[in-house]
């Protein structure tokens, strides 16, 4: 026996392609069912270009060198009480925001990558799909080991397994994720890999992951970083795909570009928690959303765009829309938490002033016409001891699942909104953009669990809202939701810090 | 195309037909440039509830914590149903004058123009 050592290339490549067969007497077709009904033509797939090129030793040995630092990481956050380092108890909202909301987004991508790496016919995207599945689940598990020291001291991470499939904002994130992975496998990989991955994750996990860092917060830095190195594996391969598609056959590109702007309008919307996660939530501020949104995707995107060009790939249909609502998605999607606070599985609070004005600062075309009276009359209410909270179930969007929250930007104290009849019902949507995706399938749209129509059916319990909160979220009136002022949390907080 | 599916015929269950509201229906209510209230309402209603009654029993439990509601003139507010104007005939019922299940209602109060006339 020989005791040649194989170099990282040949290793690799005895891995992906010389591990893979012909099929002689079975059916390639049923070996790979999934492959062309979506109308994907590949020609090729020895023309699939690895973007991780790693072999599955190296990849351990690098995935547990980071697991260790992280994991010492923690233990010192741990030993040394690192939850009282954060800025200012409001901050931890965002983290249980980040648990309940994110965290279950990366086992579902887990789950997804898993099926694609059995169901692809090229063996280098197989491949690559199975470490982004493992990576998926690596981040799950991080994330919660990081977040559980907050869980000893805090209310509202103990259900998060739970809330996710009940709480309505939270079929927001749930039910993105489960628009992707009940398409077909190249649609998952265009929708998480390319349109989440490479033009919109940046967004979550450099200035989010900053602002952790502005607020004290090792715990979710450390796995920021730990899960960032993945990420960037993750964009390379939304990049390849993109590539792959494009030069397979011609007739791929308008698919290709549907997908683009479907995923990329549904990415948006699903980030305007992250808008306001980043805008109200961070007591210690990094940039603004609007920032944040100009840097991240304006530029960075815009560049990628460009590239993308002599592919005949054109910048998202919803791009110059989403430029202006930047403006205004973060102040409208927190009016909408704080107003039903009793509602939400972490609390909510009125801006300090010194935000307010910073928001005026950062937000001069709308802030203070459009936004602060909302926040001074709320002031006003709270003084007089009638803290606001809206008592009827909002509207929802069928696709996004966001409550009808978005104005119209043409008109932005307008309620944006837009409706389409299907088999003798109708429909409705927060905008076009919602819109056209339900008419490209409705069969499939129609079938939505939209939470506020689920309540009313009588499916979530009640039939009051307490009895559906208490009982069906298994939330406790006063722990996880209303404000931050007078909240548990708060109380434990000022004892820690020995404040009257 | 209905759905990109893997199967032919493919056929979705339609989760929020009428008759899932065991008699009732949706009605989608929004008090034009009032964003106080952040987003539209969705109530249930009996379809058989007067337009009078709907004003006066059911609108209010949604509305009254907006400190106009009370200024509201009946009559000259005006109405949008499903995009179109709409005149209500205020003895009838809501079913009758074409306020269907899912159906979409707008109330427009120029005067009004909210809390600090900012709209709020």
């Amino acid at each position: 026996m020989t005791n040649k050592k194989l170099n990282l290339k040949d290793k690799y490549r005895l891995l992906t392609r010389e591990l893979d067969w012909e099929f002689s007497y079975a059916d390639r077709k049923q070996a790979f069912p999934y492959e062309e009904f979506e109308g994907i033509k590949i020609t090729d797939w020895s023309k699939w270009e690895d973007p991780f090129r790693l072999t599955m030793d190296a990849y351990w040995k690098y995935q547990a060198e980071k697991e260790k630092k992280l994991y010492a990481i923690f233990d010192a956050f741990s030993q040394n009480n690192g939850h009282l380092n954060v800025s200012d108890p409001r901050y931890v909202n965002a983290i249980k925001l980040f648990l309940t909301g994110i965290t279950p987004l990366e086992y579902q991508a887990f789950q997804g990558f898993a099926h694609l790496g059995r169901q692809y016919g090229g063996v280098g995207a197989r491949v690559a799909c199975q470490m982004q599945s493992i990576d998926e689940l690596r981040h799950v598990q991080t994330q919660i080991h990081a977040i559980s020291q907050y869980n000893k001291y805090f209310d509202g991470f103990k259900e998060w397994t739970h809330m996710q499939d009940k709480v309505w904002y939270l079929s927001v994130p749930k039910s993105f994720f489960n628009d992707a992975r009940s398409a077909g496998p190249f649609e998952f990989l265009i929708a998480i890999s390319f349109s989440f991955e490479y033009v919109l994750t940046n967004l979550v996990f450099v200035p989010f992951m900053s602002g952790a860092a502005y607020n004290g917060d090792m715990a979710t830095v450390t796995f920021g970083f730990s899960a960032q190195s993945d990420e960037a594996r993750h964009m390379t391969l939304g990049l390849e795909v993109i590539k792959f598609l494009l030069e397979q056959h011609e007739d791929n590109l308008p698919i290709v570009q549907k997908w683009i702007d479907k995923w990329f309008w549904r990415g948006c919307r699903l980030l305007s928690i992250v808008a306001m996660m980043m805008d109200y939530m961070l007591p210690n501020k990094v940039m603004s959303w609007k920032e944040a949104w100009e840097v991240y995707f304006e530029q960075a995107g815009g560049a990628l765009f460009k590239d993308l060009a002599r592919y005949g790939i054109t910048m998202p249909k919803y791009a110059e829309l989403v430029s202006k609502e930047k403006e205004h998605i973060s102040h409208q999607t927190w009016w909408t938490f704080y107003t039903y606070g009793q509602a939400a599985g972490f609390h909510t609070w009125i801006p300090t002033d010194e935000e307010l004005d910073w928001f005026s600062e950062k937000y001069p075309e709308t802030f203070d016409k459009y936004y602060r009276p909302r926040y001074e009359y709320a002031k006003q209410l709270e003084k007089e001891g009638k803290r606001f909270y809206n008592g009827t179930l909002p509207m929802l969007c069928s696709i996004c699942q966001i409550p009808l929250l978005f104005t119209d930007m043409d008109e932005p104290d307008l309620t944006s909104h837009d409706c389409h009849h299907h088999d003798g019902d109708q429909y409705h949507f927060c905008s076009e953009g919602c819109k056209e995706i339900f008419i490209e399938e409705p069969e499939k749209y129609v079938q939505a669990w939209l939470p506020v129509h689920q309540i009313y059916q009588g499916n979530c319990g009640g039939p009051g809202l307490e009895e559906v909160l208490t009982q069906y979220y298994r939330m406790t009136m006063g722990e996880e939701n209303l404000d931050m002022k007078g909240s548990p949390d708060e109380q434990r907080w000022k004892k820690w810090k020995g404040v009257a | 195309m209905p759905i990109q599916a893997y199967f032919d015929n493919y056929k979705g269950e339609v989760k929020d037909r009428v008759e899932n509201f065991h008699g009732n229906q949706l009605v989608y209510v929004n008090w034009d440039q009032h964003l106080l209230f952040s987003a539209p309402f969705t109530l249930m209603v009996t379809p058989s509830l007067t337009y009078a009654e709907f004003i006066k029993e059911v609108l209010p439990t949604a509305f009254n914590q907006h400190p106009q509601w009370s200024e509201v003139n009946w009559q000259t507010a005006s109405w949008l149903l499903d995009g179109r104007a709409f005149t209500p005939q205020m003895k009838v019922s809501l079913i009758d004058q074409g306020i269907n299940h899912k159906s979409f209602l707008r109330l427009q109060t120029p005067e009004l123009t909210g809390i600090a006339n900012a709209s709020v």
